[in-house]
């Protein structure tokens, strides 16, 4: 008598529910990719009309992935894959377990792969020539002796049954992994100008301020280009500090970021600032100053009595070529000159001498996360992959022999069975077939496949 | 001799295995099936090394990178996997009659990236985005999972129409058609499952890494891009494809649609969001 099972395990339990799944989750993130995401309320009126954004808004469709509704369907996979699992895993966990010297002489009979022999040997010495050959399948050999036979069963890959659930439990552990990160975890960003620190970042979507813990100061930003003007390289060098110590010094670029305190800051984006930092360095008295020096304006360095400022940039786009610099001091007539950015300029003047360097003060855009699921995911997608290899590729494979004795002769039966890949397993079999027939210690007599 | 002028000439041959290929099929002519093959290694040969000199050329321009790194070169590595795989389940089903239903995917695909005006074959420098050592591995595991599928989507098309044909010549003997000279249906049937179950494994290593690859360029390894989100959806396609095997034993002319509407799946992952919709990789249209 079957067992009636409760209509919700099986409803739960069902491949229907899963593939239903699949489908509404396949087309609903059809919509999100068609329908842009995360925009603000007004591109929604525009694009699409107040009718449908006013339903688009009622759908969470703005930010569906994130929706109530889309969140519901993958719980309710989840629930599918776990109701799944505790359905079926007791049954493929007997057949892991399960002691296969019980499987009954007519099952033998039946097998899809079998072949017997007949052997002037006794029963004896055919068990100790058919174990011999089945011992070397796998290393499980075990064996049953009763008045009328012997039973000796090797098996490889049983565990290969589990390889599925090793899948199935993955996709839980990347949802475990996910949710740690949405509820422990932080995304946020930050623009930082050159020269300044800063202690908080800024959540996406909220603009919640996050305290850090510790500093971030950006020492310099730079950007570098190919030949033919393509952005090559985008580096913010940053410095972390800690209860006033600088701790760790680390230039980023893009797909290099800097770990420090469980954060790690990513080079996102940059914004040129409407400022050049003006490097001076004095010969005479040896002082240097940096000075940030907006266009058009004078700038003063007391102590050495002079004035400077920028009156002209050329540039093109967001790169520049060159500034014009105008430079006076106590003594003689003002010097105008052109310097490229980062280029060390020497003046000469009666006074002393100087070196100038200037470059464009940019703000470095970063991207901050803190993502402790992180590992959970990770792990989550190693043993997916583990899991679909296994459960793909591998197969438990059993082969038992049967040895009894006929009138006059002794008869060997061999046969077996394997869950998937018939066909290497009917290689298998043919080996096994053919050591009986070439083994030394049997004297064939007939056989019958 | 430089890369392009071996990567036109690899189009060429693969166009002249193709007609070859399906030449087999229509005429019957398994004499010439040796020369089909023979064809297709030939191509494969000047497109291996059309890739590998323009791995080249790019470090002697000064920007070395793998070429993996544009529509067009993309196109050319989905060619050339398309190709091996071919081959290899040639080889290992001793069929040359399955080839005019898969060589002439990687002909397309050498075509349309030689001949689009939309395709920009320069090679370019990578922008920042693109410098990774994931690159390699995110684009190679992918294009693996694509040729499998894309193959698959071929042998799913045979397997209508022999199907098709079967059902409406049963009965009839002694006619000796095209169809009856390709494999037996549960031979081509196993053939579709096991190239989705081998795509299906690589297009899940190739999600992944690029799931580690946007969680160490960005902090986030899943934004749901559209690409990421296609990708997904192509993965839920295949996914439902083998549960339905496993579980409720589908074969024959069902898998072989939905081996043909995971096709349509990955070919808009892979073409149409980058030419349709926006989002991260829209680098990878030019």
């Amino acid at each position: 008598m079957k067992k009636q099972k409760n209509i919700l395990v099986q409803f739960f339990s069902s491949i229907q529910l899963s593939l239903f799944t699949f489908f509404v989750l396949a087309i609903a993130s059809i919509v999100g990719t068609i329908i842009p995401q995360k925009k603000e309320a007004a591109f929604y009126m525009a694009e699409f009309g107040p009718k449908l954004a006013k339903l688009f808004d009622v759908l969470s469709v703005p930010d569906m992935y994130n929706s109530w509704w889309f969140l519901s369907l993958l719980v309710l996979l989840s629930i599918n894959l776990i109701v799944c699992t505790f359905d079926r895993l007791p049954k493929v966990w007997h057949m892991v377990v399960m002691d296969n010297l019980e499987t009954t002489r007519e099952r033998l009979e039946r097998m899809s792969h079998r072949h017997s022999f007949l052997v002037a040997n006794d029963r004896d010495e055919a068990t100790s020539a058919a174990a011999a050959v089945l011992g070397r399948f796998g290393r499980e050999l075990r064996r049953a002796e009763s008045e009328e036979g012997v039973l000796l069963f090797n098996q490889r890959g049983a565990w290969t049954r589990l390889g599925v659930y090793v899948v199935h439990f993955s996709v839980l552990v990347i949802f475990v992994g996910a949710i740690i990160g949405s509820i422990y975890g932080h995304k946020g960003g930050v623009t930082i100008p050159e020269g300044v620190s800063t202690q908080r970042i800024y959540e996406f979507g909220t603009d919640r301020p996050i305290d850090l813990g510790f500093q971030v100061r950006c020492d310099r930003f730079d950007i570098a280009y190919y030949d033919n003007g393509m952005p090559r390289e985008y580096r913010s060098d940053l410095t972390v500090i800690k209860d006033g110590k600088e701790v760790l010094k680390k230039s980023i670029v893009v797909n290099d970021p800097l770990d420090y305190g469980g954060y790690t800051f990513y080079q996102a984006n940059y914004n040129p600032l409407n400022e050049l930092m003006v490097h001076l360095e004095s010969a005479k008295s040896g002082a240097t100053e940096t000075f940030l020096v907006s266009p058009r304006q004078q700038a003063v360095w007391q102590e050495e009595g002079i004035s400077f400022g920028v009156i002209n940039i050329e540039g093109s786009g967001q790169a520049d070529f060159r500034y014009k610099v105008w430079f006076r001091d106590a003594d003689g007539d003002p010097l105008s000159f052109w310097l490229p950015p980062d280029r060390v300029g020497k003046i000469e003047r009666p006074s002393g001498n100087y070196t100038i360097s200037l470059k464009r003060r940019f703000a470095t855009g970063l991207q901050v996360a803190k993502d402790p699921g992180v590992w959970w995911v990770y792990i989550g997608c190693g043993a997916m992959l583990l899991g679909l290899l296994v459960a793909f590729f591998l197969s438990h494979r059993r082969v038992w022999v049967y040895i009894s004795r006929e009138e006059n002769a002794t008869r060997i039966l061999l046969c077996g069975s394997a869950n998937k890949n018939r066909i290497g397993f009917e290689k298998d079999f043919a080996a096994l077939v053919d050591q009986f027939q070439e083994n030394d210690r049997l004297t064939l007599t007939k056989e019958t496949a | 001799m430089n890369s392009s002028q071996l990567l036109g000439i690899t189009t060429f041959t693969y166009l002249a295995a193709s007609v070859i290929y399906i030449a087999i099929l229509v005429f019957r002519a398994r004499k010439i099936g040796l020369l089909a093959t023979l064809v297709t290694l030939v191509g494969l040969l000047f497109q291996t090394g059309g890739i590998a000199m323009r791995w080249v050329e790019s470090y002697q321009m000064g920007i070395g990178h793998a070429p993996l790194s544009n529509m067009y070169e993309s196109l050319v590595v989905f060619a050339w996997a398309i190709v091996v795989f071919y081959l290899f389940l040639e080889m290992k089903f001793k069929n040359r009659m399955l080839g005019g239903f898969a060589v002439p995917f990687a002909f397309f695909s050498m075509a349309y990236a030689s001949f689009a005006k939309e395709i920009n074959q320069q090679i370019s420098p990578l922008v920042p985005a693109l410098q990774s050592n994931w690159l390699i591995a995110h684009v190679v595991t992918c294009f693996i999972g694509y040729a499998a599928f894309a193959v698959a989507c071929g042998m799913g098309i045979l397997y209508l129409f022999k199907a098709g044909h079967e059902a409406r010549t049963s009965g009839k003997v002694g006619h000796e058609g095209i169809f009856d000279t390709l494999p037996d249906l549960k031979v081509v049937d196993d053939i579709i499952y096991k190239t989705i179950v081998f795509g299906f494994l690589w297009l899940s290593t190739g999600i992944i890494t690029g799931a580690i690859w946007a969680n160490s360029a960005w902090g986030t390894y899943w934004s749901w891009d559209p690409k990421e989100t296609w990708s997904l959806i192509t993965w839920f396609v295949y996914a439902s494809a083998l549960h339905a095997r496993f579980v409720r034993g589908w074969a024959g002319k069902r898998i072989a649609w939905l081996a043909i509407i995971g096709f349509f799946s990955v070919i808009f992952t892979y073409y149409g969001v980058n030419f349709l919709l926006s989002g991260l990789h829209s680098y990878g249209s030019s």
